[in-house]
C-alpha cells in the first residue's frame, strides 16, 4: 500500500462529495457522484479489496449513475440549494 | 495525554479522521438539504463511508491479497500475509443492499415529483399544507 497515493484518493474522494452536494445541477451533481464512486472503488483496490472494488465499479459507478440520470431525466435538472 | 500525544494520534490516523470527515459530510447532507436528490446522494456517501472504514480495518502492513494457489491447498497459511477477507464479504453484501435503497429512494422522489412538480422538500411542505 502507497500512503501517498492513498491520501491523494483520500483528499479527492471528499473534494467530490463535497462538490457533488454544492453544485446547483443535478445532472452535474450526478456525474460527480459517479467520480466519487470510482475513487472510491480506486481506494478499496489499493487496499486489496479486489472483490470489493470491481463490485463497486460496476454497482457504484455504473449502475447508480444510470438511475441518478434517468431520475434527473424525468424530473427537473435544477435545485436550488 | 501529552500535546505530542495528541498531534501523533492525527496524523498516524489520518484516514480514520478522513473516514469521520466523509460521514459526516452525508449526514449533514441527508439533515441540512431541501432537494431529495441530495438528500439521497448523501445517504450514498454515508454508506460508502461507513464501507470504506470496515474495509480498511481488514488491512495490515505488508499482507497480500487472500487468494490461495494450488500449491498452498492443505498447507498451513500464514495469517499474518493475508488480509483478512471477512469485512469484504460482509461489505459486498452492503454495497448491493445500498443500490436497492438507492432504487427504491429515486423511484419515490420521482413518484413526489409527479404529484407535486418540485423536489424541494419546505415547497413540497407548502403544497402538502395547503390541499
Amino acid at each position: 500500500m502507497i500512503w501517498q497515493l492513498e491520501f491523494i484518493i483520500l483528499l479527492l474522494v471528499v473534494v467530490c462529495a463535497f462538490a457533488a452536494l454544492k453544485v446547483r445541477d443535478l445532472l452535474g451533481a450526478a456525474v460527480l457522484f459517479s467520480i466519487y464512486s470510482f475513487l472510491m472503488c480506486l481506494l478499496w483496490a489499493i487496499m486489496g479489496a479486489v472483490d470489493v472494488a470491481f463490485t463497486e465499479a460496476s454497482v457504484g459507478a455504473g449502475v447508480s449513475t444510470v438511475f441518478f440520470v434517468a431520475a434527473v431525466f424525468r424530473t427537473t435538472r435544477r435545485s436550488r440549494d | 495525554m501529552t500535546t505530542a500525544g495528541y498531534i501523533n494520534l492525527i496524523i498516524a490516523k489520518y484516514n480514520y479522521w478522513i473516514y469521520i470527515v466523509l460521514m459526516c459530510i452525508g449526514l449533514w447532507a441527508m439533515i441540512a438539504k431541501r432537494n431529495l436528490i441530495k438528500k439521497i446522494i448523501g445517504m450514498n456517501i454515508l454508506q460508502t463511508a461507513i464501507i470504506l472504514f470496515y474495509v480498511s480495518i481488514a488491512t495490515k502492513k505488508g499482507a497480500t491479497l487472500p487468494i490461495l494457489g494450488h500449491h498452498d491447498a492443505g498447507h498451513f497459511v500464514d495469517y499474518a500475509t493475508v488480509i483478512n477477507p471477512l469485512p469484504h464479504v460482509l461489505m459486498l453484501t452492503a454495497i448491493v443492499v445500498s443500490v436497492a435503497t438507492l432504487g427504491v429512494a429515486l423511484a419515490l422522489a420521482m413518484k413526489i415529483y409527479n404529484r407535486y412538480d418540485t423536489l424541494e422538500e419546505d415547497e413540497i411542505h407548502a403544497r402538502v399544507r395547503e390541499s
